[in-house]
């Protein structure tokens, strides 16, 4: 009744003005799910290429860049029509990706062949390769568009590209098996979870340096079970949450403190994460269940899940 | 697509200078130049992270079919791979692995060989050889870290483990306890067990009549197959009759050099799974591990070797990925410090199991789920979900500390 009463009352504030669209990329049905965030209803399913997995807007949210890992290609979708309009070079098995503060260049990590490709989205050319560690992950561009962080989940580092020249200036090492990286919204930290570590080490920019790792522990859930991978922060500066993998929770950090506040429980195996309705609510992608668990940022409490395609993985939002 | 492929083929030749197109390679001809210069520099700065692999060659017993013979580069191929995964990780910390193989029939030329490595230099020695050789290497004072990756034998682990010899091949009673925990959890509990003559046979089948006390299964029966004709076209009769009994769940056949098991699935006198050696088996690695990443490494094996990567290459990959994690977070080379490093409580590896991986400072045998698969595909990885333990339940697999009777140290 509860939980009723709280989507009644949310439907009702969304409804004035911001439903956004949520795109929940299904790496094993070769499909988009597509969300209203007002309905919290599945409106919509979108066919692409193979083992769809990182999904990112264009800034004027005409264009969703889709790595179709097995196609080999970053996939360009129109989403005014839901059509694939044409595919980029992306280098082999493309997983994740991040697109410079420029709005043109892509920077691509190719997992199995240890480089990060640089792609440009207007002439659709490659313009470099930087060689990485083994299996590179995690993309993230700092908001100033200085820095592009790669990281190399074999060889446990943070890669520093530096955007201006595409060479890779530094490396920071971090725990085992680094997975997603995220920046602070004024640039100066970066998030950077480590899968088979445990952990979530937030790195000083200027120096480069770890200055704290944060580790979890879930009651009634083995230490090696907590394997965080996505990071999102609140714009407000308030909370980190971490996705926290086949401990099926998400980890919600005091984003001054480092402490941890709570473990919310969502589907299996949680993956990925995004905001909508200006961060008041967070979707989560459950890559074993199959679907979608809904976290009212505000409650810090689990509102609803939804099922959406086979092993989501991604997220991308469309205000 | 035109832009991509020239960069492969440069890296397939093992060349650092890739091909891009022209704007690029003349940018990064002169950055070639330049990083040469300093390259006379630096690269003399960079740290030698030198490794032994040993391995013996044993004569194959008859009656193998010609198909299921072994790879000659078993073992030393994942070795490989595992310098190249390290060499990338080196490259960006100034650490430079490099991989001896001395393979050999002989065991006493082997262990020459080994020890005039050791003389000059100060490695750690991966062994992939008998007991006997094993038991000779680490009698002599030289050999202070060796990692274990072709004997399964439970005595390293349980009775005879000792300072300084690893093991990252998983062990009989390992594989044994994988398998009965998910005939327990499936209540596939009555067992006819069918064991061959061998030395190597018999061991497994104690570390089953070990497993099958420790969670609940009975064994019926244990036959011993004596057949020494070859049954190719006689199977259908004969491993029914030899299959006889009234009722059991499973057959579980324990056949190490793989001379007769697979003979026994659809052969059975009762249509029931086989298991064990052949059928559904335990194994440290399976060409159908795809989880948490496994593909990549999978990937990454066919493409270099040109074959399916197998339990003694994963045990073998892990065995120098170890080493290199210990090098990476020590900046240090030599066997001492490493072994400490990898013994000491900070030590944990990430190797594509879904969880990390460490070592058990009780008798050195590295902690791993195991995956239990048929031929063409997994069916589950033990631990299975249930069996509990007060540390870990990775030690649910294998001699646990309060059955391991030796004094091992876990500094050098």
């Amino acid at each position: 009744m509860k939980r009723r009463l709280a989507i009644a009352c949310l439907a009702s504030l969304t409804q004035l003005s911001l439903a956004d669209t949520i795109y929940v990329s299904n790496e094993k049905d070769d499909t988009l799910s597509v969300i209203d965030s007002d309905t919290l209803e599945v409106i919509n399913t979108i066919e692409v290429g193979m083992r769809p997995r990182g999904i990112i807007f264009n800034q004027d949210y005409t264009h969703l860049y889709i790595c179709a890992s097995d196609s080999d290609a970053v996939q360009v979708m129109d989403v005014a029509t839901g059509r694939i309009i044409h595919n980029l070079p992306s280098g082999e098995d493309p997983e994740q990706f991040a697109l410079h503060t420029d709005n043109r260049r892509l920077y691509v990590a190719n997992e199995d062949d240890a480089v990060v490709t640089v792609v440009d989205t207007q002439k659709r050319t490659v313009v470099a390769q930087i060689d990485v560690g083994v299996e590179p992950e995690g993309m993230a561009v700092s908001p100033d568009g200085k820095w592009v962080i790669n990281t190399s989940e074999t060889t446990n580092m943070l890669h520093w590209i530096d955007a201006s020249s595409n060479e890779l200036i530094d490396n920071t090492l971090v725990g085992q098996r680094p997975r997603h990286v995220e920046f602070s919204k004024d640039g100066s930290l970066l998030w950077a979870s480590s899968e088979i570590g445990g952990t979530v080490s937030i790195v000083d920019v200027d120096s480069r340096r770890i200055i704290k790792d944060i580790s979890f522990r879930i009651l009634g859930v083995h230490r090696d079970k907590v394997q965080p991978v996505g990071i999102k922060l609140t714009d407000n500066g308030k909370y980190a949450f971490v996705a926290l993998g086949p401990s099926n929770h998400v980890a919600v950090i005091d984003a001054k403190t480092y402490e941890v506040i709570d473990y919310l429980l969502v589907g299996r195996r949680v993956w990925q994460l995004a905001f909508a309705n200006n961060q008041k609510l967070l979707f989560t992608t459950n890559g074993v269940s199959g679907d979608v668990s809904v976290i009212d940022t505000d409650d810090l409490k689990v509102i609803k899940t939804l099922r959406v395609g086979r092993y989501p993985w991604g997220l991308a939002v469309k205000p | 697509m035109f832009a991509i492929n020239p960069l492969r083929a440069a890296r397939e030749v093992g060349n650092t200078y890739l091909a891009r197109d022209r704007f690029t390679r003349v940018r990064e001809w002169v950055a070639g130049v330049v990083s040469y210069l300093i390259a006379g520099t630096i690269c003399a700065q960079a740290m030698p992270v030198n490794i032994l692999y040993v391995q013996e060659v044993p004569a194959e017993p008859p009656g193998i079919p010609a198909v299921f013979t072994r790879a000659e580069d078993e073992g030393v191929a994942g070795a490989r791979l595992g310098i190249e995964d390290s060499n990338t990780t080196g490259r960006f910390l100034r650490h430079d692995y490099s991989l001896h193989v001395v393979s050999n029939t002989e065991p006493n030329a082997l262990f020459d060989a080994a020890l005039s490595w050791k003389k000059q230099h100060n490695g750690v020695v991966i062994a992939d050889v008998g007991d006997a050789l094993l038991r000779n290497l680490m009698r002599n004072e030289s050999m202070d870290v060796v990692i274990n990756v072709g004997s399964a034998t439970d005595n390293w682990r349980s009775s005879q483990c000792q300072t300084g010899l690893l093991h990252t091949l998983p062990s009989n009673a390992m594989l044994a306890d994988a398998l009965a925990q998910y005939l327990t959890y499936r209540r596939w509990d009555q067992v006819l067990a069918v064991s061959g003559k061998g030395a190597a046979d018999k061991a497994i089948l104690v570390a089953y009549k070990r497993a099958a006390k420790r969670f609940g299964l009975k064994i019926l029966d244990t036959r011993e197959w004596t057949f020494t004709t070859d049954l190719r076209r006689a199977a259908q009769q004969e491993v029914a009759q030899f299959t006889r009994l009234k009722n059991y769940d499973v057959v579980l056949v324990a056949d190490a050099a793989n001379q007769f098991g697979f003979y026994l699935p659809y052969n059975t006198y009762l249509p029931r799974p086989v298991v064990g050696t052949h059928g559904l088996t335990p194994s440290a690695w399976h060409v159908s591990v795809e989880q948490w990443g496994a593909i990549q490494l999978q990937n990454r094996f066919r493409e270099e070797v040109g074959r399916d990567m197998r339990a003694k290459d994963y045990a073998a990959w892990v065995a120098v990925r170890a080493v290199s994690e210990a090098v990476t977070r020590t900046s240090e080379n030599t066997p001492e410090t490493l072994y400490n490093y990898m013994m000491s409580d900070s030590f944990e590896l990430a190797a594509f199991k879904g969880r990390k991986l460490t070592f058990r400072q009780y008798n050195g045998q590295l902690r791993q789920p195991i995956p239990v698969a048929h031929p063409h595909g997994l069916v589950t990885q033990s631990p299975q979900d249930g069996f509990l333990h007060q540390v870990t339940e990775l030690d649910t697999l294998g001699y646990d500390k309060p059955e391991v009777s030796c004094d091992m140290e876990t500094t050098l």
